[in-house]
């Protein structure tokens, strides 16, 4: 009894010296210096629906639905969401209460309506996620109903990058439109904000300098969300050497984007720490299943790719641990799926990897009618992935084990991507990664396998049509039961797995590297979240 | 005279707008601007409709012609990278190029010329050798591997100096400037190392030939007769007739200081002209992209201008020939 009594008494103790311990990281001023290769676009949140610019504008603006740092979805400015028993095509957000904007006025579902009605706005860039938006309408004080065409159990899914304005201030600076690149004029919130988010925008200098101070009024404040860092000073730094370089002179704290050749190098070096993780992206090869010839190989009047032996011929001869080890230094996580492992359907048994088998290959290639090989050309973007060019070398390395000649041709993600846009794409045989922002396969599905039309499959360039497998994608933005969903979602994968339509490689991993008295993790959106940060002591 | 600067005005105009020609034909090669403006979840209904919105679906003469246009009244449209007017973003970067590459030109210059001279009047002297062997690797390395090595001996290694960026600047005016600050002024020295290099070494090997060359002519020759001391006629007679053709190559450099410090500005994020076209050019922006290469252009024909008139500044013959041609 006695002893109990002098224990407990201890622990109370050490927690209150702990308490103290902490208490100066709260009223101290920290500032996290960041960096990372690219600055945010623009701070208007509806006018670029970009990785850099959401990361930045996440800070400074909120969204009704959020995720927390592993992806999973949270409470937001809204603090719960339903489709309404009595209609099953109207969603409806019950809005958080005493918010307030950075200029002191309240969050209302004013706001609200006027944000996602400005998301919908033709210039927006994220019309793309509202496509199934009917209408959206005020409820109540703190009630906002959002109408879809038809029911759509997903809609939260894609309001976690739907950023909400101010409308006062918006109509007063006159952004009430989003950016229009074709005015001649700069639109007020490019470079000035006003967010309920929990830090305050100070000053702006596109390419050069972001600095942000603690919103110390900020309604999440908690357990969780300590806010321990006092000021954000964010500087985009182009070139790797450079961004490392400042790391390791102490000149900034947080580094984004490190290149996989540096991460053992600053691993071992004292006082910086390295965090990895999956990124929400997987990385593959499509090519054209569709047309009745190719235009770059060398088979005359037949299309080798529309035979599915040797697509499967093709998937054996990559050797995926290979790539994993010698381009990425082992930071990726080969796949079997082009889905990452946070999205819903997927399961470990459509992750896994096939192993390679040169002999096999060979020998459906040469039933299929091609065991002298043929030659293709394949096309690759060497700025947007990580080591994306080394990834396609390797590919035409082992291609040619099996006998496919393939002629490689590199070059910028302005020049790659529009010829998988362009319809019909002119491309027959090219490297893409796919990130899941609404982490749901029927994303995938619609984009990438949907036969393509002026609404969907705008990144299918396999030229793949199959009338009952989109009547299916079609039937999941509708399907509110969620267990009948699932079983047509394992259904569609069964079916495109066996057709082998991509040839999956990996899942791409990220890599940030910072002071050891941070340890900041590895976000599946690379949008990390500083109010999350906690300061350790060195 | 007039007639002359007139005419020398008039080609210039002709310079620029081939140039805009030039690089307008070349954009359909640096790819799409509307792929990197929209999300990956846009329709092939929204990039067409985009597309044809910033009138980039028509014909190649079509949008030269609307460009040209605009740009005579001054409006070079807005960044498709930024959002901003790009007239506004030129003249927010041209301060940080414009110090960057003046005091590059000074320092190789200043350096190149005493150097040059020292490395003439001592040729065989150790010293005198090991500069020239190093000037050698001045001429030899590529900019960026002179960048990085400088940041990681005096940034990374010895923490003396930045590795990045500008430091506090100063606005005077829409001028900003690096000079009046402690933290701006250590930001220059590694870039104006850098940038400045491949010059000096190019200034220092001119100076050096030439000096050598009037060493050997008549007239040193006549003033050693005549007992003038060595060290004068060194930096009065034989200087002074050196520096003509020093001038000439460091006026011209001097423009091509300022059009090409992109490999300087990107290693050191120097958040200058070559920087903003670095970036346009990997998002495709069109807009920018001909405003800085036109921007370019302008630079260098008004400094062969100058050049020119320094001529007739420096050597009264050349009135005559000018006027007449």
């Amino acid at each position: 009894m006695r002893a109990s009594r002098i224990l407990a008494a201890t622990a109370a103790v050490l927690a209150a010296a702990t308490a103290l311990a902490g208490l100066p990281g709260e009223a101290e001023a920290r500032t996290l210096r960041w960096a990372r290769s690219g600055d945010a676009l623009t701070l208007d949140p509806h006018a670029q629906n970009e990785g850099p610019t959401a990361a930045v504008n996440h800070h400074i603006y909120e969204t009704l639905v959020a995720r927390d740092p592993k992806g999973a979805l949270i409470p937001g400015l809204a603090t719960a969401w339903r489709i309404l028993p009595t209609d099953p095509t109207i969603w409806e957000f019950t809005l958080r209460e005493g918010v307030t904007f950075h200029d002191g006025a309240p969050f209302t579902a004013d706001d609200v309506v006027f944000s996602l009605n400005r998301a919908l706005q033709p210039t927006s860039d994220y019309k793309g996620l509202l496509t199934s938006v009917d209408g959206v309408s005020k409820a109540g004080a703190t009630t906002v109903h959002v109408k879809t065409k038809g029911p759509n159990p997903l809609l939260p899914n894609n309001l976690t990058n739907m950023f909400m304005m101010n409308k006062a201030w918006s109509e007063k600076n006159n952004v009430a439109k989003v950016q229009d690149f074709k005015s001649k004029e700069e639109n007020f919130a490019v470079r000035n904000a006003n967010g309920t988010g929990p830090f305050v925008l100070v000053s702006r200098e596109p390419d050069v300098k972001t600095v942000m101070k603690r919103n110390d009024g900020y309604w999440g404040k908690s357990a969780t969300v300590p806010l321990e860092v006092s000021e954000i000073v964010y500087t985009p730094i182009k070139a790797d050497a450079t961004r490392i370089a400042a790391l390791l002179s102490g000149e900034v704290d947080f580094v984004q984007d490190v290149p996989v050749q540096d991460i053992e190098r600053l691993k071992s070096t004292p006082n910086l720490r390295v965090t990895t993780g999956p990124e929400n992206r997987t990385i593959f090869l499509g090519m054209d299943v569709g047309s009745a010839d190719l235009k770059s190989d060398s088979v005359q009047g037949k299309n080798p790719f529309a035979d599915k032996r040797v697509r499967q011929a093709m998937n054996m001869a990559i050797n995926r641990a290979a790539i994993q080890r010698v381009v990425m230094r082992g930071q990726s996580v080969p796949t079997g799926v082009i889905m990452p492992p946070f999205v819903n359907g997927w399961t470990p048994d459509l992750d896994k990897a096939p192993a390679p088998d040169v002999a096999r290959a060979k020998a459906l290639l040469a039933e299929a009618g091609y065991g002298a090989g043929f030659q293709v050309t394949l096309n690759c973007p060497n700025d947007r992935y990580v080591n994306d060019e080394g990834i396609c070398q390797a590919v035409v390395g082992m291609m040619g084990q099996i006998g496919i000649k393939v002629n490689l041709v590199s070059q910028s993600k302005t020049l790659h991507f529009p010829l998988v846009q362009k319809n019909p794409p002119e491309t027959e045989f090219y490297l893409v990664g796919w990130g899941v922002p609404t982490f749901d396969s029927e994303y995938i599905f619609s984009f990438m396998y949907h036969t393509r039309d002026a609404k969907f499959g705008s990144w299918n360039a396999l030229r793949y049509a199959n009338a009952d497998l989109d009547r299916k994608i079609e039937s999941l933005s509708s399907e509110v039961d969620a267990q009948k969903r699932n079983a047509t979602i394992a259904e569609i994968w069964k079916t495109v797995q066996e057709e082998t339509l991509y040839l999956p490689i990996h899942h791409q991993t990220l890599a940030y590297a910072m002071t050891s008295s941070l340890d900041i993790p590895v976000d599946p959106e690379n949008q990390p979240k500083l109010k999350y940060v906690v300061f350790k002591s060195m | 005279m007039t007639a002359y600067i007139l005419r020398t005005i008039g080609q210039g105009a002709l310079v620029l707008l081939a140039v805009a020609f030039i690089a307008f034909s070349m954009f359909r090669f640096v790819g799409d601007p509307v792929a990197n403006m929209m999300g990956q979840e846009a329709t092939l209904a929204d990039r067409a409709e985009l597309s044809s919105r910033l009138g980039l679906d028509q014909p190649f003469p079509v949008q030269f012609l609307r460009f040209v246009r605009d740009a005579a009244t001054g409006d070079f449209g807005i960044s498709y990278r930024q959002g901003r007017p790009v007239a506004t973003l030129i003249a927010e970067r041209l301060p940080a190029t414009v110090e960057l590459a003046v005091l590059s030109a000074l320092f190789a210059s200043v350096a190149g010329v005493a150097l040059g001279v020292y490395a003439a009047i001592r040729r065989r002297g150790i010293v005198a050798q090991g500069v020239m062997m190093l000037s050698l690797v001045g001429v030899s390395l590529p900019t960026f591997l002179i960048g990085i090595g400088l940041i990681y001996v005096f940034a990374v290694e010895l923490r003396w100096l930045p590795s990045f960026g500008r430091g506090e600047t100063v606005r005077l005016g829409w001028w900003s400037t690096g000079l009046l600050t402690a933290s701006g002024l250590k930001s220059l020295v590694l870039p104006v190392l850098t940038l400045g290099f491949f010059q000096l070494t190019l200034i220092m090997r001119l100076t050096r030939a030439e000096m050598l060359e009037v060493m050997r002519s008549d007239f040193v020759r006549f003033a050693r007769a005549r007992g003038i001391p060595e060290r004068t006629i060194e930096l009065r007679h034989a200087l002074r007739n050196t520096m003509i053709p020093v001038v000439t190559v460091a006026g011209l450099q001097l423009g091509s200081v300022v059009a090409f410090a992109i490999v300087t500005e990107t290693v050191f994020q120097w958040p200058g002209l070559g920087a903003l076209f670095v970036n346009a050019v990997q998002f495709a922006d069109v807009p920018v992209m001909a405003a800085y290469l036109v921007f370019v252009g302008l630079v260098f024909v008004l400094v062969s201008l100058a050049v020119d008139l320094a001529y007739l500044a420096f050597d009264p013959r050349l009135r005559g020939t000018l006027a007449a041609r």
